[in-house]
């Protein structure tokens, strides 16, 4: 029997950091994507702009998305256009502390328009820490074959990790 | 090897309906994961609920916390007769007609002892984004779920996949 849900890939980031982490060749053999991910900034930038921007098949256009988020002390909810998917932690969150963050991308082979779901948190031993739910939508109908996780600014600090998973529906 | 995480059904719409239902759920699992992919027919502005085991009455509950974008809302029902699917009050589909990621865990499901926990996660980058928790007022093991729209009908193209998740 087919196994459901399987690790595709996954990236580790080294010393000296790095400006995304990458899935390429994606086969188009299962029904769902999900990736997991730890993440830091090596910057310092907040919030805003710390966190992670995704690109499908090498292209950031055509992106929208809403977004629900709580800083801590305040909740609130915005959207726009490109891809700001998710909190990172940065150089003025707790030291040694990653966000963690699941973007979940049904159907993303089939050729509709891709929906992804997207629920990150930072944690910060301090009165300020994001955590936020995000809807997105690619309006491409191509087959998802490669996904970038960039960053708004800075880069991914070493350790940070993604883990590429295929589900299966039968 | 047992599997951890294994298909239990799935539905695709080939033609619009008033409801997805899955019968017979099997309890050896211990929680399960329902993945829609889902849009209403004529852009019908409308969340989703859903009912378990057949039951129609006032046996369930919904906290929501959700945004539309511009702004943050929590609300509660409490005695009413469905819980919440689609993880926000806010409408399934868009204008463009662009599907809707749900996922939906129906906790230790096959409990007999303890009333049962739903936690729902929606998403539409036209309108909003939440999260719901349900609470369903039985100690019964859920061997159904219906799942519709409080306006309009399930448009064709919806898939909704059961996942079966064994704690060992």
């Amino acid at each position: 029997m087919a196994t459901t849900y399987v690790k595709i890939a996954s990236v580790t980031v080294g010393a000296g950091g790095a400006a995304s982490m990458d899935f390429t060749s994606i086969p188009g053999t299962y029904d769902d994507l999900l990736i997991k991910i730890s993440a830091r900034n090596t910057g310092n930038f907040g919030a805003t702009n710390s966190g992670a921007r995704f690109s499908f098949n090498g292209s950031n256009a055509n992106m929208t998305f809403r977004q629900l988020y709580g800083t801590g002390s305040a909740a609130g909810s915005n959207s726009g256009t490109g891809a700001p998917f998710g909190c990172i932690n940065d150089g003025g969150t707790t030291a040694s502390t990653f966000g963690s963050f699941d973007l979940y991308i049904p159907n993303y082979a089939g050729s509709t328009n891709k929906s992804v779901s997207g629920d990150s948190v930072e944690e910060n031993n301090a009165t300020a820490a994001f955590a936020a739910l995000v809807a997105g939508l690619w309006s491409q109908t191509a087959a998802i074959t490669s996904i970038t996780i960039g960053i708004n600014q800075g880069s991914y600090a070493q350790y940070s990790s993604a883990t590429l998973y295929g589900i299966k529906k039968s | 090897m047992p599997k951890t995480y294994e298909p239990i059904a799935t539905t695709t719409l080939t033609s619009a309906q008033n409801d997805i239902t899955f019968t017979s759920i099997n309890g050896t699992f211990t929680d399960i994961l329902v993945v829609a992919f889902m849009k209403l027919s004529n852009n019908a502005n409308s969340s989703v609920v859903f009912q378990v085991n057949g039951d129609t009455g006032s046996n369930y509950s919904v906290t929501r916390l959700q945004g539309d974008g511009t702004t943050t809302e929590s609300s509660r029902s409490s005695n009413i007769a469905n819980g919440n699917f689609s993880g926000n009050s806010l409408r399934v589909a868009d204008s463009a007609g662009n599907f809707s990621p749900i996922l939906f865990n129906m906790m230790n499901y096959a409990n007999t002892s303890t009333n049962k926990t739903f936690l729902a996660r929606g998403n539409n980058a036209s309108a909003g984004v939440g999260a719901a928790v349900s609470l369903w007022r039985s100690t019964a093991a859920i061997t159904s779920l219906k799942i519709f729209p409080i306006v309009g009908t399930i448009d064709t193209g919806t898939i909704v996949t059961l996942y079966g998740i064994k704690a060992a």
